[in-house]
């Protein structure tokens, strides 16, 4: 229990562990767990940042949903109109058309008719001639009852 | 127990002697190195001896913790801890959580330091819990005479750390506030008077009563932990005597030492923490202007 020179060489000793500790020991412990504390806040934020993307995320595709939803609508609308055009188009196209046809028809049955007329005209006037030459009982010019002739058949 | 001491206050006081080394005088007047061999032998040899058991043990000890925390901090990982590291980062917060709690100033010493400090003293401690018996009957089977096996029961050591800690304090009160500042701060307070001549009559009040404050510490630090460490040794080696007194006395023994042991635990622990956390708050003191 006596003081001596032990105490000299606990000192140097205290000092020589606490160089040591401060120079090898606390500073790579301390950055680690610096480093760890970092890692973890980082993650923390890379985390609470992800989740705010994916609300963000989420709100847009809902715009886009209902974005989609309404430009369907529109084609939709546009395609009804646009068949309903066709439709009355085809509708007034078929109407001018057939009117058309029924116009030419109509040209063509008058012109039938004209020419049986004019058919049936000569006829009559042969059949006439050949009826009062029987009557008459005698030749019956044809060229000097021409006049009277044309006359007649105008009037069939 | 030394094979000729049988008594119990030979018993004690064998427990009690450190293993000195140095300067024997012997019969004819000369001198030669050496071990103590006897108390008084060891006193003669003045202040240039040695404990060898003391600085042996602590330097084993501390070379330990430094070992240990070095191998963990040259592998150590930011990513998941495992075994070593787990249990060397939860001792580094803890240290780090006490300096930040009491040291206000900036210094990278400080808090390697109280890891130092905490650590070592809690191995030294430590000791005190092996059976008191055991290493120095192992050293005298191998013809060493003395063997003290707790560091922390010499004076020598921890008034070697406390007189350490106290020229920290000294230097960076010297550093921090300036020759002049500490010199105001031990003269001009408590006392203070607008009369310079006042002041000047109060200086050597101050002085003394500011000097005493100052040399508590060191003594107050070195005093607490190796009355302590003292003490519980004593216990120790006192139930240890009971051992030698019959089944009874022997058996009930066992429970003391047992109870006193798991009680140690505690106080062990705590007075490392004791020395650390002065040690930080007198540093933290020379860190801090007063105006």
């Amino acid at each position: 229990m006596n003081i001596n020179a032990t105490l000299i060489g606990q000192s140097i000793t205290f000092f020589f562990f606490v160089w040591f500790c401060m120079k090898y020991v606390w500073p790579p412990i301390m950055q680690a767990l610096e480093a760890r504390k970092k890692q973890i806040a980082d993650g923390l934020a890379a985390g609470e940042r992800g989740k705010h993307e994916q609300e963000l995320a989420q709100k847009r595709s809902a715009e886009v949903l209902v974005e989609a939803k309404r430009q369907a609508q529109e084609i939709i609308a546009k395609a009804e109109k646009r068949a309903a055009e066709i439709v009355e188009e085809s509708k007034t196209d078929a109407k001018s058309e057939g009117e058309r046809i029924l116009v030419a028809a109509r040209a063509e049955i008058g012109q039938e008719v004209n020419r049986a007329k004019e058919g049936l005209r000569a006829q009559v006037v042969s059949i006439a001639i050949a009826g009062a030459s029987k009557v008459l009982e005698r030749e019956v010019d044809a060229n000097t009852h021409n006049d009277l002739l044309t006359k007649l058949a105008a009037q069939i | 127990m030394s094979g000729e001491a049988h008594t119990s206050s030979e018993y004690i006081r064998h427990h009690l002697q450190n293993l000195t080394f140095g300067q024997l005088t012997d019969g004819n007047g000369g001198t030669h190195w050496g071990f103590a061999h006897t108390a008084e032998q060891a006193k003669e040899m003045g202040f240039w001896a040695v404990n060898v058991d003391t600085l042996g043990f602590s330097l084993v000890l501390g070379a330990l913790f430094l070992w240990l925390f070095h191998s963990v901090a040259k592998s150590v990982t930011s990513g998941v801890p495992s075994g070593a590291q787990n249990f060397v980062e939860w001792v580094v917060d803890f240290i780090d959580d006490s300096v930040r709690g009491s040291f206000n100033g900036k210094n990278p010493l400080v808090a390697p330091l109280s890891l130092t400090i905490f650590l070592w003293i809690f191995l030294m401690n430590f000791m005190d819990l092996l059976p008191v018996d055991w290493i120095p009957h192992l050293a005298t089977a191998l013809g060493v005479p003395f063997l003290k096996v707790v560091p922390s029961t010499d004076p020598n050591a921890t008034f070697g750390m406390a007189l350490s800690v106290f020229a920290l304090v000294l230097y960076y009160s010297i550093k921090m506030k300036g020759a002049s500042g500490f010199a105001g701060e031990l003269t001009l307070m408590p006392f203070q008077a607008k009369n310079k001549l006042v002041q000047v009559l109060f200086m050597p009040i101050n002085l003394l009563l500011e000097g005493v404050t100052l040399i508590s510490k060191p003594v107050s630090l070195a005093l607490r932990l190796f009355g302590n460490m003292y003490a519980g040794e004593m216990i120790f080696i006192l139930i240890a005597i009971m051992y030698g007194t019959g089944w009874a006395m022997g058996s009930f023994g066992g429970f003391l030492q047992l109870g006193w042991a798991i009680f140690h635990i505690l106080i062990i622990t705590l007075q490392a923490f004791i020395f650390m956390t002065l040690t930080i708050v007198y540093l933290d003191m020379a860190h801090q202007e007063h105006h």
